[in-house]
């Protein structure tokens, strides 16, 4: 199997760490059960699969490298034919940064606040290699050039905290490029970025790997990015190799369930709701800032939204859309402008609120991990509205919990449990049965599965839906993703930077003709095929060209 | 840059404004101590007419309000007054014991500072193995023990067993500098030993809470050797809480070491108020509180803006 050509080899790789859980003894757990795979010199190879499929450990493994306690327990790994895993330190490191190198998701927290970005650029080809500064500076900038950084002679001056986070991504691909190692290992590199500038920092990496004929490992939960840039794709669950094959045979035609499961995540349909020509919620002309701060983060925002209807408000961050989720809760007071709701006007700030506004205007939150307070039970949580709002106590209360349980498909047997030994999905429910239980009118739903796991974010989305249906309630839905909102809303408005440029009916916001914004974001979109890419990017050039 | 340069006058003004509360305070403190300059320089067989007479030529019997003016007044044309025991310019008298308090901190602090700075990254390097205990074993240890048991030790052995150094640390203005170095040679290693844990747990404790960041796994990942990381990567990014205590410990060199002057008699700022407060001479007494708290309020100034320095977001912004 392993020929002149193969790079990468490794061999029923296994790891382990010890988890130290409060109220258990340590013990320990296996991340990486028997992974074995090849990769050839110049070669693409995907890793997908959801958080805990074990996608970065692997990644890391191919370093050498565990991160926190996490250790290779078996298994062989070879790079070139050397046994990287039962050599000396010494001669790890001299693989480390020179051979292999690897680019973080969060670029803006892997570069040192403190060194100028060049410094950190070409430090890792210093320390191994013998090329002088001139020459890897002169490379650095080279690299910055083709990966389409905005004044490449310069930008390495500059610290990491003064150019954007696609810039730094693309920085951080030049200093893994920089070594000229055979191996990169991207992992899930665009997922902290906007749609509009994934794009961008997608094609450069593709690019670069094309033109230098690295080979890489790129680990990514989402599919449809892995398929542009990948030869093969591997997917991965709970530290197990569900399939292996190549790019084209996973998308189009997936031999195991969970794969198919990916593939088709995302279809959930929903139809646009009819028009009741009435209207639970009226935003007009609100313009607001921050206290102390003179820019403007809303601009004349106007939205409707009619009772039981979805509104979703899709931008990409700094757009501002959060920030009218903050004024329609009266957390932050717009210097103008009004608050209509349910045919009355809300006071601007939340102390001018009576309690039944606030209870008929409830709120989920992104990170439902950090929105409950550990040590309550998730009796006391979904408890603690029906008792503050409607008096609720004993059997009474106990019952509706459970009531409330069932509607978010838990059991009875979790009223008891504290949210730490909940998963993801299961606390988001949980926030949502919180929400609930005020029996509200509208709920603001923030990113609310931004942080889950496709598969798990289609559950929510679908149980969202399903208490629309039954309860009657609207929702407004802040997101920055256009899956989850062609999967959920029935009107839309598109921000960007604190004004709606498009806003209406589902059906003509995604509908041509376009402005230009809304246009750049649609088409920015990664779509699950192939070719997708290629197709949007000379798209944009077509488009350029006509201008 | 402009606004660099606003945030540290902002610190300044602070600086100076503390100050002049501070002088408010060390005047009120000396106001309501109990005690009497007159009787103390007359004794306890002194007529009451003395007493009066005395107090009156030592303006005493002035509104306190008034006299803290012209105190102040006097302060900002660098005039202390003068003693009111023996009638001496306060103002020439602590010039030359200020310059030995100084020159005492400084060689304690040359040694010290970068001392503790080169610990806490080895300790980070080899944490929680046995470089690590010993380096905040043997430090916490020489905190642990009183300054003047650590002195005669050091007299014990260094001065008289050994004979390397001098055990009195008698300096006048006509010595050397290497004359001065060796007489300051045990005060100074005394002082490092006192304030070595302080600095050397901070710096390991910043150092620790950065190597979490992303960017020390960044770092690992190309190779460095792990000291390299622990230098160029993580002390750059933990200076603003290394400097602070650093800044903390400097001040109690100059401050804080009345102990040690008595142990090793040097001439310095603290045998010199120690004495005065003795003989309730005021104004001396307060002159020596205001120069303590300049550099308390100096120095703390300094890490502030060390600290802002630090910060390349600060220093370079968008």
């Amino acid at each position: 199997m392993a020929t002149e050509q193969t790079l990468l080899q490794v061999r029923d790789l296994q790891i382990g760490a010890t988890v130290y859980p409060p109220d258990a003894k340590p013990h320990d757990i296996e991340i990486v059960k028997g992974v074995s795979f090849d990769l050839a010199k110049g070669r693409v190879l995907g890793l997908i699969g959801e958080s805990g499929a074990g996608k970065s450990t692997i990644g890391l493994a191919s370093l050498a490298y565990g991160r926190g306690g996490v250790r290779i327990t078996g298994g062989e790994i070879f790079l070139r034919g050397q046994d990287i895993l039962n050599i000396n330190k010494k001669d790890i490191r001299s693989i480390r940064g020179s051979k292999v190198c690897y680019v973080a998701q969060s670029a803006a927290a892997a570069f040192n606040p403190a060194h100028r970005l060049m410094d950190q650029v070409i430090e890792a080809a210093r320390e191994n290699g013998t090329a002088s500064k001139a020459d890897l500076t002169g490379r650095a900038i080279t690299l910055f050039e083709s990966l389409g950084l905005p004044d490449p002679q310069h930008i390495g001056n500059r610290y990491p905290h003064q150019v954007s986070g696609g810039q730094l991504q693309r920085i951080m691909t030049a200093m893994a490029l920089c070594s000229e190692p055979d191996l990169i290992v991207f992992d899930e590199p665009t997922t902290a970025l906007d749609v509009t500038t994934q794009i961008d920092v997608l094609a450069a990496i593709r690019n670069a790997i094309k033109q230098t004929g690295v080979a890489a490992l790129y680990i990514s939960h989402d599919l449809a990015v892995v398929a542009q840039i990948a030869d093969e794709m591997m997917v991965l669950r709970n530290g197990e190799v569900v399939e292996h094959g190549d790019t084209r045979q996973i998308i189009e035609a997936p031999v195991q369930e969970y794969t198919r499961a990916l593939v088709n995540v995302r279809a959930i349909d929903h139809p646009q709701a009819a028009d009741t020509h009435t209207s639970l919620l009226n935003v007009s002309n609100i313009t607001a800032s921050y206290p102390g701060s003179a820019e403007t983060v809303l601009s004349d925002v106007s939205v409707q939204l009619q009772p039981g209807h979805t509104l979703a408000v899709v931008g990409e961050s700094g757009s501002g859309k959060s920030t009218l989720a903050r004024v329609i809760t009266g957390l932050l007071a717009p210097s103008n402008g009004t608050v209509e709701f349910d045919g009355r006007q809300l006071s601007a700030s939340l102390d001018g609120r009576s309690r039944d506004d606030l209870r008929q205007l409830q709120m989920i939150y992104q990170m439902a991990d950090v929105a409950m307070n550990p040590r309550q039970t998730v009796k006391t949580i979904i408890g603690r509205p029906l008792s503050f709002y409607f008096g609720l106590r004993g059997k009474e209360k106990a019952t509706r919990i459970h009531e409330l349980l069932e509607s978010i498909e838990l059991g009875p047997e979790y009223a008891d449990r504290y949210p730490a030994e909940l998963s993801g999905g299961q606390k988001q429910r949980v926030c949502i049965a919180r929400a609930l239980a005020a029996k509200p009118k509208l709920i603001i739903c923030d990113e609310v599965t931004s942080a889950l796991d496709p598969l798990i974010a289609d559950g929510i989305l679908k149980l969202l839906l399903n208490l629309q249906q039954r309860e009657q309630v609207a929702y407004l839905f802040v997101t920055h993703d256009i899956a989850t909102v062609k999967a959920i809303a029935d009107s839309i408005a598109v921000m960007y930077q604190g004004q709606v440029v498009r806003y209406g009916p589902k059906s003509r916001v995604l509908s041509p003709p376009f402005d230009d914004y809304t246009d750049l974001l649609l088409s920015s979109v990664p779509e699950m095929d192939v070719g997708w890419l290629d197709n949007a990017i000379a798209g944009r050039r077509m488009e350029s060209a006509g201008h | 840059m402009p606004h660099l340069i606003l945030l540290i006058a902002q610190r300044l003004a602070l600086g100076f404004l503390l100050l002049l509360a501070v002088s408010a305070l060390i005047f009120l403190g000396t106001e309501i101590l109990p005690g009497d300059v007159a009787q103390s320089i007359l004794g306890q067989s002194a007529t009451p007419e003395a007493l009066a007479n005395l107090r009156r030529d030592l303006g005493l019997n002035e509104p306190a309000l008034k006299r803290y003016f012209s105190w102040l007044w006097g302060l900002l044309h660098g005039d202390l007054g003068t003693a009111l025991t023996n009638g001496a310019d306060i103002a020439s008298s602590i010039g030359s014991r200020l310059f030995n308090t100084m020159f005492l901190a400084t060689v304690a602090a040359v040694i010290s500072v970068p001392l503790a700075l080169i610990l806490g990254m080895l300790a980070v390097r080899y944490r929680n193995r046995w470089p690590d205990k010993l380096i905040s074993g043997s430090t916490l240890a020489f905190i642990s023990l009183p300054e003047f048991f650590i002195g005669y030790l050091l007299i014990y052995f260094v001065a008289v067993k050994l004979g390397w150094f001098p055990s009195v640390a008698t300096v006048y203005e006509s010595m050397s500098f290497t004359e001065r170095l060796s007489a300051v040679a045990l005060p100074a290693t005394t002082l490092t030993l006192v304030v070595l844990a302080h600095m050397m747990r901070m710096t390991r404790a910043a150092i620790l809470n950065v190597m979490q960041s992303a960017y020390i796994e960044t770092a690992e990942l190309k190779g460095l050797s792990a000291l390299k990381i622990i230098f160029r990567h993580a002390f750059p990014n933990a200076i603003a809480p290394i400097v602070n205590v650093v800044m903390l410990n400097l001040a109690y060199l100059i401050v804080g070491v009345v102990v040690v002057e008595v142990i090793f008699v040097y001439p310095g700022m603290g045998q010199y108020l120690v004495d005065h407060v003795a003989k309730r001479d005021v104004p001396v007494v307060q002159a020596c509180g205001l120069v303590f708290a300049a550099f308390y309020i100096f120095l703390n100034m300094a890490a502030d803006i060390i600290a802002i320095l630090s910060n390349p977001r600060l220093r370079h912004p968008k």
